[in-house]
């Protein structure tokens, strides 16, 4: 059914208990992201901020965006890749990073082509 | 490293040295994040256009969903300790973590089916003693209208109107981005509890052949990553007057 996954060695020779993070890192990202979420329930009420709760919640929403592809999804560690001109690619950042990229541009194309910017 | 990893043979030797299955998932994920970066396109031009209410202003509750959202968090934190419990051949810790996930995402799940209900059934209340005192909403302001009618009742008017796919264009573009969102939630809640069921049985999840746990894991976190724009995008932006 399976086949044998060995993330050390993704990581690279000799991380075999350094490369992923310990359990106490991965509680630190839950509580600095249920911190994060408390505090944009937080900024959302808070009425004087006026339109820069925008650019704040945005930040605040990649933060954590960040902080759960970077730790829980070992985007981090993300070091096994394809040599490309003496380079290592991480593929597999490269994969993600560019789905998200096309993303993106559908988001902003959709909204510029639908004049959701200029009403 | 990709020779270094075929020198190992920790997988059967592929043309990039990457484990295909791993390399098919990140495919999976990159395309996924196209098709969710369409709906939420499709919610935000569809967003002001609205013909009739309900309104996101008028049915969200965005406490109700920062503990959803919270829960869903905290699920992707059990899901990586699950992993790294199976990595360290810990497999009765492995087994409560994720039985804790599959728990927490089903709750997920529950507040989802709660809010849905919530906003078919939608009652607008007005006050009558409110009228010109506090903001109201385009639809509140509707039926505010029928304040000093037969239709008030104990200095209030109140009437049904649900929202449901079919109600407006915001209902359409909401219901079908969280409905495919909830879909992957429930999906990733089926995987989750076949790998627990699959962990009693000897040799099919061991720490040796944990990819099946690795990538469930990275689909699970996957939906969590979503979810985080979504709870910005649509529920907090989309109360936000003037977004």
């Amino acid at each position: 059914m399976s086949q044998e996954n060995h993330p050390a060695q993704e990581e690279g020779a000799g991380e075999v208990h350094t490369g992923h993070p310990t359990p106490l890192t991965y509680f630190k990202v839950a509580i600095t992201l249920s911190i994060l979420t408390a505090a944009e329930f937080g900024v959302f009420y808070v009425e004087w901020i006026g339109h820069g709760i925008i650019p704040i919640l945005t930040l605040m929403s990649a933060a954590k965006f960040i902080l759960v592809a970077m730790f829980y999804m070992h985007l981090r560690y993300d070091k096994l890749g394809l040599n490309i001109g003496g380079k290592e690619i991480p593929v597999f950042s490269v994969m993600f990073v560019a789905g998200l990229v096309v993303a993106a541009g559908i988001v902003f194309a959709l909204m510029g082509l639908f004049n959701f910017f200029t009403g | 490293m990709a020779q270094h990893a075929i020198a190992h043979g920790e997988h059967e030797p592929t043309t990039t040295g990457l484990n295909h299955r791993k390399m098919l998932m990140w495919a999976f994920l990159g395309s996924d994040c196209m098709f969710f970066g369409t709906l939420i396109a499709t919610y935000l031009v569809y967003k002001n256009r609205s013909m009739a209410g309900p309104l996101p202003e008028d049915v969200f509750s965005i406490p109700v969903t920062t503990v959803s959202t919270f829960v869903l968090l905290m699920s992707s934190m059990s899901m990586v300790l699950a992993y790294a419990a199976l990595t360290r051949n810990n497999m009765t810790t492995f087994r409560i973590w994720l039985a804790s996930t599959a728990i927490m995402g089903m709750t997920f799940i529950a507040f989802q089916v709660y809010e849905f209900r919530t906003f078919a059934n939608y009652e607008i209340v007005v006050k009558c003693s409110d009228v010109g005192v506090v903001e109201l909403t385009p639809v509140k302001q509707q039926l505010a209208e029928k304040c000093g009618t037969p239709d008030e009742h104990d200095g209030k008017v109140e009437e049904v109107v649900g929202l449901t796919p079919r109600t407006n264009l915001f209902g359409t573009t909401f219901f079908t981005l969280t409905g495919f969102h909830g879909a992957h939630v429930t999906l990733g809640i089926v995987w989750l509890l076949s790998l627990l069921f699959l962990s009693f049985k000897k040799g099919q999840v061991t720490p040796e052949r944990n990819l099946d746990v690795d990538l469930a894991a990275l689909y699970w976190h996957f939906v969590d990553v979503v979810w985080i724009v979504i709870f910005t995008v649509v529920y907090l932006f989309g109360v936000f007057p003037g977004f």
